[in-house]
């Protein structure tokens, strides 16, 4: 017991979950736009892997970090265009196009890696996003900047989706695309523009493990994150402020299990600790499940002039 | 632009499609290749090679077609019914596991049961473990309505993670050199091979004689109705008295079973091992076979040895050429996605307003 | 000579073979209420979705307020005046009224919603019109009256000066139908010009200023409405002289086939509260309403889709059993509401469709084979039958036309296998059928066909529950009719008893509810 207060009151703790928790917020963020104008995007787990690869690549190259974080939502929106295409445009499943998309995106990237160092065995570092010492906040200051930019956006994608006319759009088109079709509104140019902005954000929380958390690119860097943030949507009921809170509860038990490991009070073999995030995901969407408030055209195919 | 649903499609454009897609597919890769440097004809000449050349690259195309198959099929079940099964990687590793405990040589002997009978008995188990595995999401899906993508591909994070557990202790091999992996599998167990000095084993039957079973019961029995029905209009499906959760359970056994069984025959007819990267990626690389296979179980077996050839394929070209062996898996998922716009469009023509 | 608001010049459109609409040419004048009049699959709801943008016309041109309309987009439809209440509301649930209403109106590069203003004018236009809605409600909590009064404000906030309305009473009791006229006319009086699509003759005569009748995608006939006759109305729009419907009263009611005392589904949408009804044999009960209000539940209970929560349901004295299966084998015939979503699966193939319901009896399975062959043979004999065209028994089910559909529905549940060793005639009559909705969407002749196999199916001896929210087929087809409100089942009285007036008055819920016999 008195190993849980150690570490909770320790402030390096709270650094920890808020840096795990940042991946985590970007990319749920992405994931609910998408679902939220009614596509679900399977695409995450590769798109943040291509993110995680064209950000750390670009700045290996010499871009900046800065720079290399733009790559990186270039990347996720390039292909967030393609899932568009292929979901909206030519309406074909939403479940298979987002899987071949991840599959592509992971198998570009680890190609892509292999071209461009052929010989080595570890990978070539590049300078991280360096600790805000100029942030006088306690905890805040030890983040680094993407961490910062995760927290703004959650107000930012609050205030699109609920104070603007696109953001209205956005949810109509997600609930009932026929009804924004008949104002006049273009479901095809909204899903798409929610998708792209969606995948913008997944590429950026790619990223953020080459240029932030890490600072160089591996193989099977990005481990499941993708999907623990298409659960955290669930979870989060596609609204933002509990996206936040429920990747901050996921980060808080990883960070947790992390430090019990390591504090030597860990009586269980360290596979079990490692576990936890996957199972507590699990758990998270059996809860919510029975009063789950679904866009009501998610994931079904919408065809233009179809009755 | 639009689509605009055709009136007749022909049946032979049906097949066409996705070998006009593959076509495609690997004229776009010859850009990767031309991004590693080197000569495109050579490249995909000597990938066709490495993957049909010889009776030797053949055999290892089969070998790895095998536990595709198995995993296609594992796809093919459950996304006929509209389950989708994202965790045939984890019913593999599962049923390995469990193949591994009933037929190891644990303390030595291992359990004192004749072989064929403990044969049987390893099979059974690993089916039954898949089967369990994904009997879990299923359940939660059709009571709880929990999406089963994401509970599947959970799963299998937690099942890697419980197989490393279980090489660090219970399974660990004692004589390897603190390389993890698990006891060996009894000798008598060991599936025989094919073409002798080749690795191709009697596992391929099995996965074939699979295929010819999977088809019959989707077309000639009351199941395979009724799986049909469910996954094409589960309302219709219930109003003309198909048990939807009976099914749905059904299609969960059936599913996770061949995916586990994939596992079982990796160990008894490859490895004889279970280690952690006994599988890359199988379990995914199955539904992209499914989906190759517009679902049909006849077509997966074409489709898997599509996959492995490229799969096996690459890696010879890999070795002479210096192409990552990535191109692989590059060349079958974006196979994937042009061969679902390819089938698309023999339905739907393209109109520009 | 009064404007021409509205000008549709030779506008033709065809999906694959099937013309939907053949060189219409038609004009709207200022200020009238033109009545767009056609049978099912007439082309009434093409021409006006061409109209508003959902199709573009393959020919032809259209000209609003004298200037050329942009084809195929909703946006300059809107742009021009025009306004569009479809048929099948197209209503966010989850949004309240006033973002269902606002939505759209405003460039979507706008950096703010103006919320208050909009709620302001969505108070003024509703005021104008004399239609009452909270700005805040959710619309899955409003009734179906108040959907079309949002589906209607949504087209007037935006200044529409054309409003086109699709069937609008389909979903309205007879007293709402009165009111949504007076809007109608409200409009009319503000300067609005309205088309209006229906298949009801009377109601037409009796809102519209001029009629136009739509055959087989032609324009056959305009008049002006006061001086043309329902009969001559129905002429038009079938091409050949139309009887209007006989009744033919049962001839001998026997004994009870089914009784429900006291039946109640768990609290839903739609449910049943303590529904008591008894079926003979040998008649026709026909249930009235508005959709929704439980006639749902009612057939779903019958047909082995939804358990009951309490009271109990007999069938020839035996408790009514649970599965489908189990329902068929005892001689219930069930034709649902959806014939797509509900009685076919469109994937498969006619014959699988043919045999679904009777796939676990011996006749058509052994242990786990499907009997092929004797299925296929099955379904042959239902497609010869029942007339069933567009395929064979192979052709997935899907490529079937709607009348098509619903008479392989019907063939389906009124033979039995046991028929096609007695080739004579059919000797087989089901102790119950249950038609949900069974001409719904159906063109004259289709619909003349479903009910004339009920009528000589209750001549034989059946006993039908035929729901149906068409009050026309409800009172002729009806030998006792009932009204359903809200989950109750009111008494069900010889249908002489009833007049249009009380039945629409039972169908709004004004009555007490007795317990039906």
């Amino acid at each position: 017991m008195s190993e849980f207060v150690d570490i909770l009151s320790n402030p390096a703790f709270w650094v920890a979950v808020l840096r795990i928790a940042t991946p985590l917020i970007l990319g749920t963020l992405g994931v609910l736009l998408c679902e939220r104008a009614g596509v679900l995007n399977l695409g995450i787990e590769g798109i943040m892997v291509a993110g995680a690869f064209t950000g750390w690549l670009a700045v290996y190259a010499g871009a900046g970090l800065w720079g290399g974080v733009l790559v990186a939502a270039l990347t996720g929106a390039v292909l967030g265009l393609l899932h568009a295409f292929l979901t909206v445009v030519l309406a074909l499943s939403q479940h298979v196009s987002g899987l071949g998309i991840t599959l592509l995106a992971t198998a570009l990237s680890y190609f892509g890696y292999r071209v461009s160092f052929p010989k080595v065995s570890t990978p070539p570092t590049i300078t991280p996003f360096q600790e805000m010492d100029w942030l006088v906040l306690p905890i805040l200051a030890e983040q680094t900047p993407l961490t910062l930019l995760a927290l703004a956006s959650v107000p930012v994608v609050a205030y699109i989706l609920y104070r603007t006319p696109v953001g209205l759009a956005v949810r109509m088109v997600g609930e009932n695309p026929h009804a924004a079709e008949g104002q006049g509104v273009s479901v095809v140019g909204v899903r798409t523009g929610a998708i792209v902005l969606g995948s913008a954000f997944m590429g950026v929380a790619g990223c953020f493990l080459t240029l932030s958390a890490f600072n160089a690119f591996f193989f099977n860097m990005v481990n499941g994150r993708g999907w623990i943030c298409v659960a955290l949507v669930v979870f989060a009921s596609w609204r933002p402020g509990k996206a936040l809170l429920g990747a901050l509860l996921f980060a808080f038990f990883d960070a947790l299990q992390l430090r019990l490991q390591q504090s030597g009070a860990a009586v269980l073999p360290y596979q079990m600790y490692l576990m936890l995030p996957y199972v507590l995901s699990i758990l998270a969407l059996v809860l919510v499940a029975r009063k789950a408030s679904y866009p009501q055209a998610l994931m079904k195919p919408y065809r233009k002039g179809e009755r | 632009m639009r689509l605009e649903k055709r009136q007749h499609s022909s049946p032979w454009a049906l097949v066409l499609a996705p070998i006009g897609a593959v076509a495609f597919t690997l004229l776009v890769s010859a850009l990767l290749v031309r991004w590693a440097g080197a000569p495109v004809g050579q490249t995909y000449a000597l990938l066709l090679q490495g993957a049909y050349g010889s009776v030797f690259a053949l055999s290892e195309t089969l070998t790895r077609a095998i536990p595709l198959m198995l995993t296609g099929l594992a796809a093919t079940v459950a996304f006929k019914a509209r389950l989708f099964n994202i965790g045939a990687e984890g019913q593999l590793y599962v049923g390995a596991l469990a193949a591994v405990a009933v037929g190891g040589m644990h303390d030595g002997t291992g359990l004192p049961l004749p072989p064929m009978l403990l044969f049987v008995l390893m099979m059974l188990s690993a089916a039954l473990a898949g089967a369990l595995l994904l009997l879990g999401p299923a359940l939660m899906k059709a009571r709880l309505g929990v999406d089963e993508v994401v509970t599947t591909l959970l799963l299998n994070f937690i099942v890697l993670l419980l197989v490393s557990l279980m090489l660090d202790g219970p399974m660990k091999d004692p004589t390897a050199m603190g390389w993890p992996q698990s006891v060996a599998l009894m000798g008598e167990l060991e599936l025989t091979k094919l073409i002798p000095q080749t690795r191709v084993h009697t596992g391929l039957l099995l996965a074939l004689s699979l295929a010819v079973a999977l088809w019959a019961l989707m077309k000639f029995t009351v199941l395979g109705f009724d799986i049909r029905a469910l996954g094409a209009n589960p309302r219709a499906a219930a109003f003309s008295g198909v048990p939807v959760t009976r099914t749905m359970v059904a299609v969960a056994l059936l599913s996770g079973a061949l995916a586990g069984l994939a596992g079982a025959i990796e160990v008894a007819g490859r490895t004889s091992y279970l280690t952690l990267d006994m599988s890359p990626g199988y379990g995914y690389s199955g539904i992209v076979i499914a989906m190759l296979a517009a679902l049909h179980p006849l077509a997966v077996v074409v489709a898997s040895v599509f996959v492995a050839g490229m799969l096996v394929g690459a890696d010879s070209m890999s070795r002479a050429v210096g192409v990552p062996t990535f191109i692989a898996d590059v060349i079958v998922a974006a196979s994937l996605i042009s061969v679902l716009v390819a089938t698309l469009l023999t339905q739907y023509r393209v109109r520009w307003k | 000579m009064t404007d021409r608001v509205l000008s549709l010049s030779n506008i033709s459109k065809r999906f694959g073979n099937l013309v939907a609409n053949d060189a219409i040419t038609l004009d709207l004048q200022a200020g009238e209420i033109l009545a767009l009049l056609g049978e099912n699959g007439a082309g009434k709801s093409t021409l006006v979705s061409i109209l508003f943008g959902h199709y573009t016309a393959d020919a032809g041109s259209i000209t609003v307020f004298g200037k050329p309309l942009a084809a195929g987009d909703p946006k300059a439809a809107l742009a021009a005046g025009i306004g569009m209440v479809h048929q099948h509301f197209t209503l966010a649930d989850n949004l309240s009224v006033l973002d269902n209403v606002m939505m759209g109106s405003e460039s979507l590069w706008q950096v703010h919603t103006r919320r208050a203003a909009a709620r302001d004018k969505l108070a003024q236009v509703a005021q104008r019109f004399g239609l009452t809605v909270d700005a805040d409600a959710l619309v899955a909590k409003l009734s179906v009256g108040e959907r079309q009064r949002v589906e209607i404000l949504k087209a007037l906030y935006r200044g529409v000066r054309i409003l086109i309305l699709d069937e609008p009473t389909a979903v309205l009791t007879p007293q709402e139908s009165e009111s949504l006229f007076a809007v109608l006319a409200h409009m009319v009086a503000q300067g609005l010009s309205i088309i209006f699509i229906s298949h009801k003759l009377a109601e037409v005569l009796r809102v519209s200023d001029r009629v136009a009748v739509l055959r087989a995608g032609k324009l056959v006939a305009q008049a002006d409405a006061r001086n043309t006759t329902q009969a001559q109305l129905a002429q038009w729009m079938v091409g050949h002289e139309v009887s209007p419907p006989q009744r033919r009263p049962s001839q001998r009611t026997g004994q009870a086939v089914c009784v429900l005392h006291q039946v109640s589904t768990a609290p839903a949408r739609e449910r049943l509260n303590g529904v008591s009804l008894t079926l003979h044999s040998g008649e026709i009960v026909a249930i009235a309403g508005i959709s929704g209000n439980g006639q749902a539940a009612l057939a779903e209970v019958l047909c082995g889709t939804r358990r009951i929560a309490a009271g109990r349901v007999e069938l020839m004295g035996q408790p009514l059993p649970h599965a489908p299966s189990q329902l068929v084998a005892l001689g219930v015939a069930r034709i649902p509401e959806d014939r797509h979503d509900v009685g076919l699966v469109g994937d498969l193939p006619v014959w699988e469709n043919a045999v679904s319901e009777r796939l676990r009896s011996p006749v058509f399975s052994r242990a786990f084979w499907v009997k092929r062959r004797a299925a296929q043979a099955y379904a042959k004999a239902v497609i010869a039958r029942f007339d069933v065209r567009g395929g064979g028994p192979a052709t997935p089910a899907r490529s079937l036309s709607g009348g098509n559909m619903q008479k392989l529905v019907l063939g389906r549940a009124l033979m039995h296998p046991a028929s096609l060793v007695d080739t004579e005639t059919h000797a087989f009559t089901p102790k119950l059928i249950v038609a949900h909705q069974p001409t719904w969407g159906l063109d004259i002749g289709a619909v003349a066909y479903v009910q004339a196999q009920l009528i000589a199916a209750r001549d034989a001896g059946a006993a039908v529950l035929l729901i149906s929210d068409d009050l026309d087929e409800v009172l002729t087809l009806g030998d006792r009719v009932a009204v359903m409100h809200g989950g109750h089942l009111g008494q069900a009285k010889p249908a002489l008893d009833w007049s249009r007036e009380s039945i629409g008055l039972a169908m709004a819920g004004a009555q007490d509810v007795a317990h039906a016999t």
